[in-house]
């Protein structure tokens, strides 16, 4: 019964978005205001009737009750309460539920707080949601149904996949989805204004708080995927340059754009056609990731023809709201007047720099992703594209704009002066070198290049660090006073410096691992010992253990230090789980301040001993630590006062500045 | 849900579980060679596994050609005459970075288009922005001025 009603609510939402993509729209046009108040209790009852239809889901779940066909095929009793929640998302139909809820909230939200919002901006951003709505709840309900029973229904089910039965499914799909979703409200105001033909700062400072929240779950979610791929998988590999991967890369590319795109054109009136487009051009990337990861056609083009009718529904959903937004926006554009004018060395050029990287780096991922689909669909050859591709192009494109960073928060608005810059980074990049001198000549066995990829690193951090101290007037001004300043300055000049920061302490990361990591292997019996890295790992022997679904063979290691002192113990373990028939490998993993110790078993060798692969990550944490910092920057700057619901209200009744002012 | 499909198309294919890739009877004896097959291995594609290297893989067929690989490179082979062979052999699919040819021209090209056409863009845009922000020319200021006069 309970099911039934999730379904039931499900259908009821549908027609409501129905109501939503079109009532405020037509009283937005014809100023009919009793039609635009339409929409916002239409998007609350259509959050109010997704939640429930999830929450039916998720009591199916914990009941365990197999007459529900997505229940049976994704649990099992004897599965941990967690796993049985997080796995009504761990599966096609009820991650798709998981992807309408999320819809549904920013648009109650939107209708929550949107009471500042020009009627009719709020009443066509609403109609903009509702129709994404529509689309993907007819989706659900016509492909994807989570509520679909079977009869007879059967005793036991057949249990969520071993690897998923882990917290990062708890984390990792929520996360990444609340970006994914949350780049819909930039995309819908950015719909909404080219209806209107009009497009203000006003706008900017509205959409901004939204692309800074999606970018900040966005840069969680990947971390999240990428340390859970990390201890998971089981070689210690944290980005694989895997399509699925790239799909959820995209979005963060251009919505990294995005973010800095709309800094202009809140401050300075400029970039408006550019930001339009960098909105709609990130969500359909979004709705991209969700076509390529949903309708199968990542394995090969054939298997999408196989079994078309997700892929095809996805595909129609694709190309009506990316090409419908790109021809309107192509309509439109010509509407929006140009903003600003600036000099390219500026804050707003820098901005522009960033925008025309990032762009770029986004469009070779994608064309890198899309390949071998383009190939065999015109030549029927079958190529590859995969890590190698990638780490040489998008590496050579990423590190100018790494370069470039620590310059842009340092420069005026308008027109900059790139040698007063360059001489406040003079420290920092001082500091960055010695570092990298350091690290070559203490280090051993450093190339030259690492110790170059460290002081970018340090080089961001530093810059980072040099925009806080000049802003707070460190040097120049008593500590007590600079104390002060520091305090009292805007959030969003934390969480800019946060960020970058973060962008450095990733790198560092990521060339530590790629430049020192050690890798031994051996085949090992109880007693043997291996060095890794001036550590001693000793191998004290396999032992069972019972889990509450599988069972477990645990290799259990001792390992010690170059004194010989023992400093701790590491699992590491294979299991089995009988309801699915499959073995998963449990990497053991000891963190030695930011490095860590990984130990991962093979098969068995013939004469009995174990295969050990042991691997030294050097500074491998600071890759997930610098994306959590982002994120945290992210969270600051959305603390910001001026963007706080209701700030920008007030800060309107200020007279405008004059837009247009020569640059000379 | 990057993991979960990652992981859920393994399964499909049959290739998760115990990740023993390589095992070290596989190795070569000289460091050297076996640094130079760890190195093409990362170059080629496990051809029934959603894309990862032979080094990465477990599947049979990897083992296989991570075996090949080193036994060309202990025959002497070079690295460009071991990849051309193992192409010969299994098609251009193995390669997880496609090679330069015409065909793949957009692919590599597309970097490079992109940052000169924009940034051609975004400098001609500059410049036009400056002559449009430049003033009033002579003229232009005379007629103002009447305007302004006549007005006041």
């Amino acid at each position: 019964m309970i099911v039934e009603i999730g379904h039931f609510a499900l259908v009821l939402a549908f027609a409501l978005s129905l109501v939503l993509s079109v009532a405020p729209l037509v009283g937005a046009r014809m100023g009919d205001a009793r039609l635009m108040g339409l929409a916002e209790p239409a998007a609350l009852s259509i959050l109010a009737l997704v939640a429930l239809s999830f929450a039916a889901l998720t009591v199916a779940y914990v009941q365990s009750d197999f007459s529900v066909a997505n229940v049976w095929e994704n649990s099992h009793s004897a599965k941990p309460m967690l796993y049985k929640i997080t796995g009504v998302w761990g599966n096609h139909e009820g991650s798709m539920l998981l992807w309408v809820l999320i819809l549904a909230a920013f648009a109650a939200l939107v209708a929550l707080f949107g009471g500042n919002l020009p009627a009719t901006l709020r009443a066509n951003v609403l109609a903009v949601q509702g129709m994404i709505a529509a689309a993907f709840l007819l989706f659900v309900l016509a492909s994807s149904n989570p509520f679909e029973r079977i009869n007879p229904p059967p005793i036991e089910g057949q249990d969520l996949n071993p690897i998923l039965q882990d917290i990062g499914l708890a984390i990792h799909p929520p996360l990444l989805y609340l970006g994914y979703v949350g780049f819909s409200i930039c995309f819908s105001f950015a719909v909404a204004a080219l209806i209107e033909g009009r497009i203000d700062a006003a706008w900017a400072r509205w959409v901004r708080p939204w692309t800074l929240a999606a970018w900040a779950a966005l840069t969680g979610g990947i971390a999240m995927g990428s340390y859970w791929a990390y201890y998971e998988l089981g070689w210690g590999g944290y980005w694989f340059w895997d399509p699925v991967e790239n799909a959820s890369f995209l979005p963060w590319l251009s919505g990294t754009a995005l973010l800095h795109s709309a800094i202009v054109m809140e401050k300075r009136s400029a970039l408006k056609i550019w930001t339009v487009l960098l909105a709609i051009l990130t969500f359909s990337l979004s709705l991209l990731g969700t076509f390529l990861v949903r309708s199968g056609v990542l394995t090969s083009v054939h298997a999408f023809a196989t079994d078309p009718t997700r892929g095809i529904f996805i595909l129609m959903i694709l190309i009506a709201f990316i090409g419908g937004s790109l021809a309107l926006f192509a309509l439109r554009a010509s509407s929006l007047t140009a903003g600003g004018v600036f000099h390219p060395i500026s804050r707003e050029g820098g901005l522009v720099l960033n925008n025309l990287f990032l762009t770029t780096a986004a469009a070779t991922v994608l064309v890198g992703t899309l390949w071998p689909l383009i190939v065999e669909s015109v030549s029927g050859e079958k190529i590859s594209v995969g890590a190698p591709f990638f780490n040489m192009t998008f590496g050579p494109l990423i590190l100018p704009l790494l370069l470039a960073v620590p310059f842009g928060p340092l420069l005026a608005w308008k027109r900059g002066d790139l040698y007063a810059a360059s001489q406040r980074l003079f420290v920092a990049f001082g500091l960055s070198l010695a570092i990298a001198l350091a690290t070559f000549f203490i280090v051993d066995r450093v190339s030259v290049l690492a110790a170059l990829g460290i002081a970018v690193a340090f080089w961001l951090v530093f810059g980072a660090l040099t925009d806080l101290a000049l802003k707070a007037g460190i040097g120049k001004v008593s500590p007590s006073v600079a104390l002060r300043r520091f305090i009292g300055l805007p959030r969003s000049v934390f969480g800019t410096s946060l960020a970058h920061a973060g962008l450095g302490l990733t790198t560092l990361g990521i060339v530590a691992v790629s430049a020192l990591e050690v890798e031994r292997m051996a085949v090992m019996h109880p007693g043997d010992a291996m060095e890794v890295a001036g550590y001693e790992l000793r191998f004290d022997g396999m032992f069972p253990f019972e889990g509450p679904n599988f069972t477990e063979e645990q290799g259990r290691f001792t390992y010690l230090d170059r004194s010989g002192r023992e400093r701790g113990e590491i699992v590491s373990s294979k299991r089995f789980y009988p309801a699915r028939q499959m073995p998963t490998t449990e990497a053991g993993i000891a963190s030695r301040g930011f490095s860590q110790l990984y130990v991962a078993l093979g098969d068995r060798a013939p004469d009995g001993g174990i295969v050990v692969r042991a691997w030294w990550k050097p500074q491998v944490l600071f890759i997930w630590i610098g994306c959590v910092v982002m994120m945290l920057g992210g969270a600051i700057s959305l603390l910001d006062r001026r963007l706080r619901v209701g700030a920008p209200a007030a800060r309107r009744a200020r007279p405008a500045r004059p837009f247009v002012e020569p640059a000379e | 849900m990057i993991v979960r499909w990652l992981v859920v198309i393994w399964l499909a294919l049959g290739v998760a579980g115990a990740h023993a890739v390589l095992a070290p009877n596989e190795m070569l004896d000289d460091p050297a060679l076996e640094a130079r097959a760890r190195a093409l291995s990362a170059e080629l594609r496990c051809m029934v596994c959603q894309n990862q290297s032979i080094d990465d893989s477990d599947a049979e067929l990897a083992r296989d050609l991570r075996v090949l690989v080193r036994e060309r490179i202990a025959a002497g082979d070079s690295d460009d005459e071991v990849m051309n062979y193992v192409v010969s052999r299994y098609g251009e699919f193995v390669l997880l970075r496609p090679a330069f040819t015409m065909r793949n021209a957009l692919l590599w090209g597309m970097p490079v288009i992109l940052l000169v056409v924009g940034g051609a863009f975004l400098i001609l845009s500059a410049r036009r922005r400056r002559t449009a922000a430049a003033g009033l020319s002579d003229e232009e200021a005379r007629k103002l001025d009447a305007i302004l006069g006549r007005s006041d």
